[in-house]
């Protein structure tokens, strides 16, 4: 008989990485010091737009600590060396090369063109204003639609065009659904709207990191970022350095968001420099060149037009997109678009659909993931309009998606773009939300506002959403040329103490997998959660991964790591049966123990794992360890959903927004630690909002960013923000023996839409029908002085 | 500059550049590397550290300012391996994701529960304005800093993290809630 243990996978364990991060001692990429090393600071252009004529370094060489300065002409002489693009969407996509240094001209303010190496950071960061550049201005690009006419300057003369890709997607032409320009001409009603997704920052708060040590057999290089194993080998690739003789380390890293998600030309300078010094080196950069130069998020035009019937059921969609990519491509830039491409038919059962996405650069800093990545994009577009469709048909908004959202019993359901939803409940997510929200109640006070003309309008913003998590399966990334599969590997070593080592390839940075595969394996191999280590970050530990992005970690790494566990159970197994003396048939494996049915022998994996360490007396042929490692590719997306529900407070008088309550019920299928998910949640409800009410990288006529800095660039405070009243639904998902969806992106994908909705829902009586984000005071009271106009 | 300087019970003496920054000289000089840098515009708070009993984003400090004083970092909080119940709420209310912001968090937090030992939601919303968290949205944050308030008894702040005085006294809230 063994003690059946209440489950780990579940609780709301506290997090086992809070113990170093409250204390301080936590092991940052910049905490990073070794003998002899030397500091890089990078000499950045202030032109968007310019040839170089003359980068004098004469002075800056004879500055006190300054060992080196180097130019691209002293790093990549022949202009080799570009930072990857993972990415070639379409067989004919422009690529230029994103180069460490720019060589004979700049493509964006923020471009480095001359890097600094000294004793002290202080030394480098001296050195940079004794450089002297001179440029020549050239026309600077920055309009996304002038920059795709004919005859208007290119940021890269050598590509010809400013276009960087057109990806189309058809459901006529790809079978899976109808013809959506018939869908247009023969609707009763259409609705075409222009959205427009503003650009964003990251804003982690860990500023990028890099430190190189070549200084033993394996080039080492420790970096602040969410994919330590693509960066090992595209640094490989991209360097022509044999990938054995590197390792890759991300230590802590303080957040991404997507934004760590890159092989940088930082990385790759301090790669070459490390080399050509012979010396460890640190670059760790400024927050106001970390806006300049990291890369930015969303930045897209949307045209947006929905087709449907009297009786709301909607019959097409056509999407037209023009997405900014900046001056280069960054690792998945071009994809990002693609990756809400499948998403603009949401939780909806549309017949046809067309999606096509011009990308375009411009002299503007690169654009790439950022937190959702081309689904909250979608999201917005859909949830927008469907609003608007609502009140051209005259029915309540919630009414109309009702309508046309795929019920509970049609699961699993085959989307207008091909991808097949396994499960959901949208019925159950959004009665919750609404029953929390007082939906009704709301309607009526705001009715009464508006009978009264009160000053404070209330508006209420529905958002009900899906997107395709667990990024992904191998065969489909194949399919839409993406440069690497989408498995995850993990490993489990069963130390002689019985201990054990999980070795992830999914790399956390904040998102708490050191709990949560803790709980996952405790309740696996029945050993104590304490007596568990969670790996990660380091290629030279967990050797293999695909990294932490789209809300991949729990259902593909997660499913790996049951996987490597069931092998670790299956090798104990014989070993058990051997030490009990019985048949395998006779063991069951229960709470940590075989057992022998029917008797009180047993023992624990622990005694088995010492029993094997000692290796005295094995079944024969019994390889003397139980460590196992699997590598996990889905076959399949998990499809998170739920209903976000916002009422927002609008002063019409100063066009002031103020978030009332905000309710969201978010099924994100079984959950391992529930307070892990709702930190998630809120998060990701923050950087939403904040996008729809705060938040936009503005850059000025000359391609200079305006708002460069934590001072202007309007990251929320905690008094910019409400609290929020989270619940959850828990529809299992079927694409993975955990049952789980992902969560990371939810909050952001939902929260956008339903704030913006929530305010022209507020004002719509005075003839507001759309707010530009961020719906500053500003703009709202515009929207309201035109609409009013009208 | 000559300094002496107590920082987290310890007196240093250094020579440094007038120029140093104060989290620069913790970090750089005396390896206190879980004071951390976020942004150069003093807008973000991952720095902040006490000055004698007082918070202070340790970026817009100089060292030489923090001449003769005494300066407390996240990593001077623990007393007798208990954790400081501001760090101890934060970790029970799940307050922190990346944990980058979070020693800054801390330190504000302290200062704010000094200033009032039972803030409601938009005072500690209101209190911690000048420290950003990108992970969490700051609800755990807001539930943390009210839940450790109330595990502290009044004169647990900043004040009672003084260690040059010979009697060290320990904050009653090293001894109180759990």
């Amino acid at each position: 008989m063994t003690a059946t243990a209440e489950p780990e996978v579940g609780k709301a364990r506290l997090r086992k990485e809070d113990a170093r991060l409250i204390t301080g001692r936590t092991r940052w990429t910049d905490n990073i010091t070794l003998p002899g090393m030397l500091h890089l600071a990078i000499k950045r252009s202030p032109m968007a737009h310019a040839k170089i004529l003359n980068i004098d370094t004469s002075a800056a060489r004879t500055m006190p600590g300054v060992i080196a300065v180097f130019t691209a002409a002293d790093l990549d002489a022949e202009g080799a060396v570009g930072a990857p693009c993972a990415w070639p969407i379409t067989p004919d996509m422009k690529s230029p090369r994103r180069p460490m240094l720019a060589a004979d001209k700049v493509n964006f303010a923020g471009e480095g063109v001359a890097v600094v190496v000294a004793r002290s950071a202080a030394e480098a960061q001296d050195a940079l204003e004794a450089i002297d550049v001179d440029y020549s201005d050239l026309p600077v690009v920055l309009d996304m639609e002038a920059a795709l006419t004919d005859g208007y300057p290119l940021v890269h003369e050598e590509l010809g065009t400013n276009r960087n890709a057109l990806w189309v997607f058809d459901s006529g032409e790809a079978g899976t659904g109808g013809n959506v320009e018939d869908a247009i001409r023969d609707a009763e009603v259409t609705v075409t709207r222009r959205f427009r997704q503003q650009r964003l920052v990251p804003a982690f708060m860990e500023p990028r990191s890099v430190v190189v040590d070549p200084t033993a057999a394996q080039l080492t290089v420790w970096s602040a970022t969410q994919i330590p194993h693509i960066l090992k080998t595209m640094t490989a690739l991209t360097l022509g350095l044999p990938e054995h003789k590197l390792r890759v380390v991300a230590p802590d890293v303080g957040g991404g968001f997507g934004g760590k998600i890159g092989v940088l030309p930082e990385e790759l300078m301090a790669v070459v420099v490390a080399q050509k010094v012979g010396r460890p080196v640190k670059w760790t950069e400024t927050r106001s060149e970390c806006m300049l130069a990291a890369h930015h998020g969303r930045d897209q035009i949307q045209d947006i037009t929905i087709s449907a019937n009297r009786d709301g059921t909607v019959t097409g969609l056509k999407v037209d997109l023009i997405a900014d990519m900046g001056a280069y491509l960054g690792l998945v830039g071009p994809g990002v678009p693609i990756l809400g491409a499948f998403m603009f038919n949401a939780i909806y059962k549309f017949p046809a659909y067309r999606f096509a996405c011009t990308n375009v650069f411009t002299n503007k800093t690169l654009t790439d993931a950022y937190r959702g990545a081309g689904r909250p994009e979608a999201t917005f577009a859909v949830e927008r309009i469907m609003d608007e469709l609502a009140v051209e048909l005259g029915m309540d908004p919630m009414a109309l998606r009702e309508k046309n959202w795929i019920k509970h019993e049609e699961f699993p359901f085959t989307t207008v773009c091909g991808l097949t939803y396994d499960s959901g409940n949208y019925e159950a997510a959004t009665d919750r939300a609404k029953q929390l929200f007082d939906y009704d109640g709301l309607r009526r006070e705001q009715q009464e506002r508006r009978d009264r003309g009160d000053v404070v309008q209330l508006g209420i913003g529905i958002s009900t959403y899906t997107e395709m998590c667990g990024l992904a399966p191998s065969r489909v990334l194949g399919s839409l040329s993406y440069g690497a599969g989408g498995w995850e590997h993990a490993a489990i070593r069963m130390l002689p103490t019985g201990k054990v080592e999980v070795l992830t390839g999914s790399s956390a940075h904040g998102q708490g997998h050191e709990t949560a595969w803790s709980q996952i394996v405790s309740d696996q191999l029945g050993v104590p959660f304490e007596d568990i280590e969670v790996l990660h970050g380091d290629t030279q530990s967990s050797v293999r991964g695909m990294d932490t992005y789209g809300s991949r970690s729990l259902a593909v790494g997660g499913t790996a790591v049951v996987m490597a566990a069931e092998k670790v159970v299956a090798k104990a197994k014989p070993v058990a049966a051997h030490m009990l003396e019985c048949s395998e048939d006779d063991l069951e494996f229960s709470g940590g123990k075989f057992s022998v049915r029917g008797t009180d022998k047993a023992v624990t994996i622990q005694d088995i794992a010492l029993t094997v360490f000692l290796a005295h007396d094995l079944p024969e042929g019994m390889e003397p360890h139980l460590d196992a490692e699997a590598v996990y590719d889905p076959q399949n997306f998990s499809f998170p959903h739920g209903t976000h529900l916002c009422a927002t407070e609008v002063d019409t008088e100063t066009g002031r927004v103020t978030i009332r309550s905000y309710v969201c019920v978010d099924d994100v299928g079984k959950v391992v630690n529930p307070l892990i998910v709702e930190g998630q949640v809120h998060g990701g409800l923050v950087q939403g909002i904040s996008q729809a009410l705060y938040e936009e990288a503005v850059h000025d006529e000359t391609g200079t960013l305006t708002n460069g800095t934590f001072a202007d660039y309007h990251v929320p405070s905690a008094a910019d923000m409400p609290s929020f009243t989270t619940d959850r639904t828990e529809t299992a998902s079927t694409t993975n023996p955990l049952g789980v969806k992902g969560v990371g992106e939810a909050g952001t994908i939902a929260s956008t839409p339903a704030v913006v909705n929530a305010i022209v829902d507020a004002l719509r009586h005075l003839g507001v029908h759309e707010v530009e984000m961020p719906c500053t005071p500003k703009r709202v009271w515009q929207a309201i002085q035109q609409g009013g106009a009208r | 500059m000559r300094i002496n300087v107590n920082v987290d019970g310890t007196t240093y003496t250094d020579d440094v550049e007038p120029r140093m920054l104060l989290v620069q000289y913790l970090r750089e000089r005396l390896g206190k590397t879980g004071t951390v840098v976020g942004c150069d515009t003093s807008n973000c708070g991952a720095c902040t550290v006490h000055l004698d009993g007082h918070s202070v984003k340790s970026c817009s400090v100089l060292a030489v300012q923090a001449d003769g004083a005494e300066v407390t970092t996240i990593e001077g909080l623990e007393r007798d391996g208990q954790l400081h119940p501001v760090q101890q709420a934060f970790h029970d209310n799940h307050a922190l994701q990346c944990g980058f912001c979070t020693p800054g968090m801390i330190m504000q937090a302290i200062d704010l529960l000094a200033d009032n030992p039972d803030p409601d939601e938009q005072a500690v919303r209101h209190g911690l304005e000048g420290n950003l968290c990108r992970c969490t949205g700051y609800q755990n944050i807001v539930r943390a800093v009210r839940d450790a308030a109330h595990h502290m008894r009044p004169g647990a702040g900043p004040s009672a993290e003084q260690v040059s005085d010979t009697e060290v006294t320990r904050a009653p809230s090293h001894t109180a809630g759990n």
